[in-house]
C-alpha cells in the first residue's frame, strides 16, 4: 500500500511536468493549428537557460527560472515570426517539416554550445522529507505545487482578463476574432511567450530530478502529443487532466508492469486511441 | 516529341555514368559512400510515393527502414535462412506490418496522421532498443552476411554489390515512374489536392491510400534489407526520428513530388556532408535552417524549381509566339484593309 502510494506521489510529480508542456503545445495547437514538432526543443533548451543562468552567471535557482522563462518564451515568439507567420497560408504539411527543421537546428546549437553530456542541474531544494512513512524530495513538492499554481494562474489569466478573453475568441474563430478588432498577429506572438515559457518552467523544474542532455526533449514533447490527444487537441482542462492520467499510469505501469517498457505505455495508449477514435478523444464536432 | 527524346538522351547518359562510376573513380571510399546514396535513394522514393504524391507526411518510415534491415539481420543469423529468402521475406514481411499499421493509421488524418506514426516509429525504436535478446539492444547486431550468389554471379566485391543496388535503385526508378504516369499516380495526386473532391469523383481513397502507403513501405523496407546487406552491422539509431529527418531532408532539397527529386537531394546533400567534415556532428545546424528555409520560400526544391522554371519559359515562349502571330495577323489585316481603301479610292 506504501509502494502504490509513493507511486501515486511519483506519478504526481512527472505529471505535472508533462501537463505543464503539453499546456504549452495544446495552446499553439488549439489558436493557431500548428502541431509544433519544435515544441521539445523549448523544452530542452529552456533546461539549458536555467542550468547556465544557474553556473555562469550565479543567479539563484528561482531566479534562474524565470530568466529561462523569458528567454525561451522570446524564442518562441521568434519562431512564431520567422517560421510559422511566413507559412500561414501554406499546406499543412508545410508546417510541420518546418517544425522538425527548427527541432533539429535548435538540438545541433545546444550539442554545439553545451556539449553532448549529460549535465546535472543543482538544487537548492535536495533535502528529503518524510512524512506518514512516505519520502519524498522537496524538490517534488516544489513541482507539484508550482505546476499547479502555474495552472490557476493560467486559468485566471484566461478566464479574467481581456487579453485572456482574445485568445480564447481566437482559438474559437479565427476570422471572427479579427473583425471584432483583435490583432491576431499579437495574440499570435503571445500565445507562442506563453507556449515556451511554459515549456522552460517545465525543464526548470523537472530538470534536478532527471538530467539536462540535448535529447532530453524528445520523449517529453511525444508524450504531450499523446496527453493532447488525450484530452482533446486544443483543449486547456483536457491537457491538464490528460498529463495526470498519463504521470500516473507511468508510474504505476513502471512498477506493477515493467521499468523497461515504462515509456511505452504512453504509445501505446495512444495508438488504442486513434486506432478507435480517429480524431482524438472529445474531438469537436465539424472540425 | 524532341523533349521526350531529349529526356531519355540525359537519362541513358547518367545511366552510363552510373555504370561506369567504379570505373572512373577507383576510390573504394566513394564507392562506398555512392553505394549508401543509392540506398538511402530507394529509401526516399518509398517516402517520396505517399509523402510526396499522396500527400501525408508519415514519420514512421525510419522505423520501417529499420524493420527491414533488422529482419534481414534476424531471419539469416539467427533463423539461419538462405540469404535471398530471407531478404524477400524480410521485405514482405515489413510491408505486411505496413498493412496492419496503414490500416489503423490512415483512419486518421492530418496532423493525427503525421502524430501517430511520428509516435508509431518511436515504438520501434523502443522495441529494437529494450528487445536485447532478439535485436541485440543499444550493442548492435553484428554478422549479417553479404547477399548470397545467384548463379554465376558473386557480389563479395564492393563493386559487384554496388551494381546490384544500382539494379535496385534502377527497378525503384522505373516502378514509381510508371506508376506517377498511370491512372493510380494521378489518383494519388488528386488525393493529396483535395481528399473530399476525390472521394466525389468516386475514387475509393482509403483503398488508395492504403496503396499508396504499403507500396512505399516495401520501398523502404528494400532500402533497409540492402542496407543491412552492405553495412553487415546495425544499431537502433537506424529507426530513429533523425534518420526519418534524413530522409525528409534529402526528399525537400531534392523537390518533393518530382522523379528527379531523390536522387538529386541525396546526392547533394551526401556530397555537401562529404565536403563540409567538421560538419559531421553539428550538420544539423546548417541542415535544419536549410530545411526551414526551404520549406518557407523554395518549397519545391531542386528539381521541383527547375520543372517550374521550365514550364515557365515554355509558356513564355508559347506567349511570345501567340503575340508574334497575333501582331502579324493584325499587320495583315491592316494591310488588306489599307488595299481596299487603295482599291475603292481608285
Amino acid at each position: 500500500m506504501e509502494l502504490f502510494i509513493q507511486q501515486l506521489l511519483n506519478g504526481l510529480t512527472v505529471g505535472s511536468v508533462y501537463s505543464l508542456v503539453a499546456l504549452g503545445l495544446t495552446l499553439v495547437y488549439g489558436i493557431l493549428h500548428i502541431p509544433n514538432f519544435a515544441h521539445g526543443a523549448l523544452y530542452m533548451m529552456g533546461g539549458y537557460v536555467t542550468l547556465t543562468a544557474m553556473t555562469k552567471l550565479g543567479l539563484p535557482y528561482a531566479l534562474a527560472v524565470v530568466v529561462s522563462m523569458i528567454v525561451v518564451g522570446l524564442l518562441g515568439v521568434l519562431m512564431e515570426r520567422l517560421v510559422f507567420y511566413p507559412l500561414r497560408d501554406a499546406p499543412p504539411l508545410h508546417d510541420k517539416i518546418a517544425a522538425i527543421g527548427i527541432l533539429l537546428f535548435l538540438e545541433a546549437f545546444a550539442q554545439f554550445v553545451w556539449g553532448a553530456d549529460y549535465q546535472t542541474m543543482p538544487t537548492p531544494y535536495g533535502d528529503v522529507v518524510s512524512m506518514f512513512g512516505l519520502t519524498l524530495t522537496v524538490q517534488r513538492i516544489l513541482i507539484i505545487a508550482s505546476a499547479v499554481i502555474i495552472m490557476i494562474l493560467l486559468y485566471l489569466f484566461l478566464k479574467k482578463t481581456f487579453i485572456g478573453a482574445s485568445i480564447i475568441a481566437m482559438a474559437q474563430n479565427r476570422e471572427g476574432a479579427n473583425l471584432v478588432g483583435i490583432n491576431t498577429n499579437k495574440v499570435a506572438m503571445l500565445t507562442f511567450l506563453l507556449s515556451g515559457s511554459l515549456a522552460a518552467l517545465a525543464a526548470s523544474l523537472a530538470s534536478p530530478i532527471n538530467l539536462v542532455f540535448p535529447g532530453m526533449g524528445h520523449l517529453v514533447i511525444l508524450k504531450a502529443f499523446v496527453i493532447i490527444i488525450l484530452g482533446g487537441m486544443g483543449s486547456i482542462p483536457g491537457a491538464i487532466v490528460g498529463g495526470y492520467i498519463l504521470g500516473f499510469s507511468e508510474s504505476l505501469g513502471a512498477t506493477y508492469v515493467s521499468n523497461d517498457y515504462k515509456d511505452i505505455i504512453a504509445f501505446a495508449i495512444l495508438v488504442i486511441i486513434l486506432t478507435f477514435k480517429p480524431n482524438g478523444l472529445f474531438a469537436k464536432e465539424g472540425r | 516529341m524532341a523533349i521526350f527524346e531529349k529526356r531519355r538522351l540525359w537519362l541513358a547518359v547518367l545511366i552510363a555514368l552510373a555504370i561506369l562510376f567504379p570505373l572512373l573513380v577507383t576510390n573504394g571510399y566513394y564507392l562506398h559512400m555512392m553505394t549508401i546514396s543509392y540506398i538511402w535513394m530507394i529509401a526516399v522514393y518509398g517516402l517520396n510515393l505517399f509523402t510526396g504524391y499522396t500527400g501525408y507526411l508519415s514519420l514512421a518510415h525510419a522505423g520501417f527502414f529499420a524493420i527491414g534491415a533488422y529482419s534481414l539481420g534476424i531471419l539469416t543469423v539467427k533463423v539461419g535462412w538462405p540469404f535471398w529468402l530471407a531478404f524477400v521475406s524480410a521485405c514482405l514481411l515489413t510491408t505486411l506490418i505496413g498493412v496492419f499499421v496503414g490500416l489503423v493509421a490512415l483512419r486518421t488524418k492530418e496532423h493525427f496522421f503525421a502524430i501517430y506514426t511520428l509516435c508509431v516509429g518511436y515504438i520501434i525504436y523502443l522495441i529494437i532498443d529494450k528487445w536485447d535478446s532478439l535485436t541485440g539492444g543499444v550493442r548492435g547486431f553484428i554478422g549479417i552476411p553479404a547477399p548470397a550468389d545467384i548463379g554465376p554471379l558473386s557480389f563479395q566485391t564492393p563493386v559487384a554489390q554496388y551494381y546490384l543496388v544500382l539494379c535496385f535503385l534502377v527497378a525503384v526508378i522505373f516502378t514509381m515512374y510508371c506508376l506517377v504516369y498511370s491512372l493510380t499516380g494521378r489518383t494519388y495526386i488528386a488525393i493529396r489536392n483535395s481528399e473530399e473532391l476525390a472521394l466525389t469523383l468516386g475514387i475509393s481513397t482509403m483503398k488508395n491510400k492504403l496503396a499508396s502507403f504499403v507500396l512505399s513501405v516495401f520501398f523502404t523496407s528494400l532500402a533497409g534489407a540492402l542496407y543491412a546487406s552492405f553495412i553487415r552491422f546495425l544499431g537502433p539509431d537506424i529507426a530513429y526520428v533523425s534518420v526519418m529527418f534524413d530522409f525528409l531532408t534529402y526528399l525537400l532539397v531534392g523537390g518533393i513530388r518530382t522523379l528527379a527529386g531523390p536522387v538529386v537531394g541525396t546526392l547533394l546533400i551526401t556530397f555537401l556532408s562529404q565536403q563540409l567534415q567538421f560538419l559531421q556532428d553539428y550538420r544539423m545546424l546548417i541542415f535544419g535552417p536549410v530545411l526551414t528555409l526551404l520549406i518557407i520560400f523554395y518549397p519545391h526544391g531542386m528539381a521541383g524549381g527547375i520543372i517550374r522554371l521550365k514550364a515557365k519559359r515554355e509558356e513564355a515562349r508559347r506567349l511570345k509566339l501567340d503575340t508574334k502571330r497575333a501582331a502579324a495577323e493584325l499587320a495583315a489585316a491592316s494591310r488588306q484593309e489599307r488595299s481596299e481603301r487603295y482599291v475603292k479610292e481608285g
